[in-house]
């Protein structure tokens, strides 16, 4: 195919022409107006071709205020699976759990996020397994900003080169430090859960008034005027 | 329709009264049309005299304070699991008290929309209602609170002035120690050491006989008059006086007083023939009526758990602002809160010592390090500790440093539980960096003498204010030997050190104006620990490692002792010992106003006879600072 002309009209469901509708209005600049999506992956393994996503894990977040019944938890059915990665997560292959079709669950989640920055411990690898599903189901990849929780904290630690910080911080390590109950980790939701209140605390901590703010203090410092 | 979240709710709710008395089903509906609020410290939940909220507040983590609008006083402070703000829920009145968050706190507010019918179905519930209402208690069932159910109490509500905390209910021990008649003498003495306490009871099934107190082992037995071989029943004092265990804190003192006693034995409906509920003694009456600082290092030292540290730790931040507000001299505070801090420190490390599975396999010594350190810690502010611990055969080490790792982590966790926020540089015993073997403590700090840069000298300066919390002092005085050997033999350490002295920020410009920070969370602030504090402990520092003395670490006593070692410069010193006690007090008020570590000061909010205070003393700074700069030849050195 000729490289310059890929101006095809794609043909993609009426839900994301809805959730690409969203764009269209730019977020809201402070942040005690935005809603933050906080979520978290339940998967069979860390490959992003192989592995599936089993789980889908979000809340949403404003003004400091979580609505629990508005919570996002879909169980997916999936024909790969992992027998090593059901240790961690708990979900069976065979459970009785209500589970839907990947298509479904990614509707759903399209529904809910809207154009909500999306909040996660690692983001990334969240992300991008979605990413792959949508793939899978020959859709674009999601439009949403990302905040990772774990740069955040890195931020509120002292900036020193004396203080030997730590290359990475785990989930369990957020939740210690910041003594929230690890009840339900390893469960979508729960995960997400945990991630939510260590967001609220690291902001506390850093005060960004605007959302254009944290998003840039995700980065390493930068030094200098 | 349940999911994890609500399910998590549920599980906490359900160990709380009212929602304990709900069946499974409803509390898990209930728990789904909760909303989860995160509140910043200081931050309000509902002001006096609101529209109220469609909501009452469970506390899930934190504290909330309630105040009354105008007066800086706590009435109430509502802990995990306590209910307020439900006024709303009886009747459509606005709030009368303040709600704000006195930390960072997380609330899960109920919809009243939803619990009104529930309180409505079932009987329980509304009976812990209708007496929380009645009672004015907030939670009837648990004898542990004394407070008020502030969130719905009478307009006659007024400042809790002695008097009406005179009429709260008393809190008492209900862990009572007890024995039978026939129990040898020797056992109910061993029994009473063993859980120091000051008395016991004598028991007859549920019923109480006698009691015998310290008192009677002195008075009875250790004369001679009664032999220790003999029983309980010899020496007792029989019948007891008893009271309805619904007692006033008035009531209490009055029946002491009239019977010339010093405990009280209280029961189900207050005669002899009921079972025994509890014991109050003397020193349970001074604890409630308050604040006084031997009775609260009293209940630190017999406090059993963590969460009963926290609420002394309360009435710790109350005697501060008292003493404040009667203008005592900083000095002294300093000294009695520092006490109470070291000696909470001291408890939770007992604490957790007594949960460890093992004992510890060698001799430690817990260092508690800056401000805790030099015994100027005020207000709550960062916890910076380390462990030194015995030398062990090379094959035993890791073994061992792995333990002491993890009885580090484990009190560092329960010092944050109290109210020690961690350190966000991590200097705490739980990190493998901050907890050595004292020969390998020799190595470090030699290794920062030696090799004096910017960051060993950072280290080195929070390092060497450490004081001995618990343990062997002899580890820790061991370790000071080594580095003041150390020191003498590499005198540029000094120099480095003061220049590192001089690094702070200046706290006035040219025109002897404040210079505030430029940008940040904190624009337009004055750093006070930074601009003024820092230079003046920093300099202290490194005058008396000059002097190679190490057992004086509070930075105005360091100032006095320099005083007297140099005294032509005499004057200089106590002016730089003054300003620090200033810069102190200055700290823990505005620490106090804003319920924060008072480091960072709005100007615009000091009166005119507060800032020249506060510029007086950067005068002195500026003088110490000269001092230092020539005496080590600073400027000599190549930055």
């Amino acid at each position: 195919m000729w490289p310059f002309s890929k101006k095809k009209q794609l043909e993609f469901p009426d839900f994301w022409w809805a959730y690409e509708e969203h764009f269209k209005h730019p977020l809201p600049e402070l942040i005690k107006d935005n809603t933050f999506v906080v979520l978290d992956t339940e998967t069979t393994g860390f490959n992003l071709a192989r592995d599936r996503m089993l789980c889908i894990g979000a809340l949403k977040l404003l003004d400091n205020n979580i609505v629990v019944k508005d919570s996002f938890e879909v169980y997916i059915e999936q024909e790969h699976y992992d027998v090593g990665s059901a240790e961690i997560h708990g979900i069976l292959k065979k459970s009785k759990r209500q589970r839907t079709s990947e298509l479904e669950a990614l509707k759903q989640f399209l529904v809910y996020i809207e154009n909500h920055v999306l909040v996660g411990h690692h983001v990334l690898f969240d992300v991008n397994m979605i990413n792959a599903a949508l793939k899978r189901n020959g859709l674009p990849k999601l439009k949403n900003e990302n905040l990772d929780t774990e740069s955040l904290y890195k931020r509120t630690l002292l900036i020193s080169s004396v203080v030997q910080k730590k290359d990475r911080y785990t989930l369990d390590d957020l939740a210690q430090k910041f003594s929230i109950s690890r009840k339900d980790r390893h469960t979508a939701l729960g995960d997400a859960f945990i991630t939510a209140i260590a967001f609220l605390r690291t902001i506390e901590k850093l005060k960004p008034k605007k959302v254009k703010d944290l998003i840039r203090k995700q980065g390493p410092l930068r030094f200098g005027l | 329709m349940k999911n994890t979240i609500s399910e998590r709710v549920a599980d906490f709710l359900k160990n709380f009264p009212p929602f304990n008395a709900l069946e499974a089903k409803q509390l898990d509906l209930l728990s789904l049309q909760v909303t989860i609020i995160h509140k910043e410290s200081n931050s309000l939940v509902f002001s006096e005299k609101e529209e109220p909220h469609p909501y009452f507040y469970v506390v899930n983590k934190g504290a909330i304070a309630l105040t009354k609008k105008g007066s800086s006083q706590i009435l109430d402070i509502c802990d995990e699991g306590d209910v307020f703000g439900l006024r709303p829920l009886l009747a459509q009145e606005s709030y009368k008290l303040e709600a704000k968050a006195y930390e960072e706190t997380i609330l899960y507010a109920v919809p009243i929309k939803d619990f009104k019918p529930l309180a409505l179905e079932n009987k329980r519930v509304g009976n812990f209602l209708i007496e929380s209402f009645a009672s004015n208690t907030r939670n009837p069932y648990s004898i542990k609170h004394r407070g008020k159910l502030y969130g719905i109490t009478a307009t006659t509500e007024t400042n809790p002035s002695s008097k009406i905390l005179d009429l709260q209910p008393v809190r008492y021990s209900t862990d009572l120690v007890t024995c039978t008649e026939g129990t040898k003498i020797k056992t109910v003495a061993n029994t009473m050491a063993k859980h120091n306490v000051s008395s016991i009871l004598v028991m007859n099934g549920d019923l109480p006989l006698g009691i015998i107190t310290d008192k009677d082992l002195r008075q009875k037995v250790a004369t001679g008059l009664f032999p220790i071989t003999g029983n309980a029943k010899s020496i007792m004092s029989s019948p007891v006086i008893t009271y309805p265990k619904e007692l006033t804190i008035a009531q209490a003192q009055m029946a002491m007083m009239k019977s010339n006693i010093s405990h009280l034995v209280l029961t189900e409906d207050g005669t002899t023939d009921a079972k025994a509920v509890g014991i109050l003694s003397k020193h349970d009456v001074m604890l409630a009526l308050g604040n006084n600082p031997a009775v609260l290092l009293r209940a630190i030292k017999r406090a059993s758990d963590t969460k009963r540290l926290r609420s002394i730790r309360h009435g710790i931040m109350t005697l501060l602002q008292g003493y404040l507000e009667q203008n005592i001299p900083i000095g002294l505070v300093s000294k009695i809160i520092s006490e109470l801090n070291d000696a909470s420190t001291k408890r939770i490390i007992e604490i957790t010592l007594e949960a460890m599975e093992t004992k510890p396999p060698v001799n430690f010594t817990w260092l508690t390090m800056g401000s805790q350190g030099r015994g100027e810690q005020l207000l709550n502010t960062d916890q910076d500790n380390a462990i030194i611990f015995e030398d062990v055969p090379e094959d035993k080490l890791e073994e061992t440093r792995t333990y002491f790792l993890q009885l580090g982590s484990r009190i560092s966790k329960e010092l944050n539980t109290v109210g020690f926020e961690y350190c966000p540089a991590e200097m705490m015993a739980s990190n493998p960096l901050w907890c050595h073997s004292l020969s390998e403590w020799k190595d470090v700090t030699s290794h920062w003498i030696n090799n004096p840069g910017p960051e060993e000298i950072l280290l080195s300066s929070i390092f060497f204010d450490y004081n001995v919390t618990y343990g062997s002092k002899a580890l820790a005085d061991e370790l000071s030997h080594s580095i003041f050997d150390h020191a003498k033999r590499y005198p540029q350490f000094l120099t480095h050190l003061a220049s590192g002295a001089m690094q702070n920020p200046s706290p006035s410009g040219f025109f002897r104006d404040f210079l505030v920070e430029q940008d940040g969370e904190h624009k337009d602030f004055f750093d006070l620990k930074l601009r003024a504090l820092m230079p003046i402990i920093d300099a202290a520092r490194v005058l008396i490692l000059s002097h190679s003395i190490k057992s004086i670490n509070n930075t105005a006593e360091r100032y006095e002792k320099l005083a007297e070692l140099e005294p032509n410069n005499r004057e200089l010193f106590l002016a730089c010992s003054y300003a620090s006690k200033a810069l102190l007090k200055f700290r823990t008020r505005q620490g106090l106003l804003h319920n924060d570590s008072g480091r960072f000061i709005a100007l615009d909010q000091l009166n005119k006879e507060e800032k020249i205070k506060l510029k007086r003393t950067f005068k002195t700074i500026k003088e110490i600072q000269s001092l230092i700069e020539i005496r080590f030849q600073v400027k000599n050195l190549l930055r």
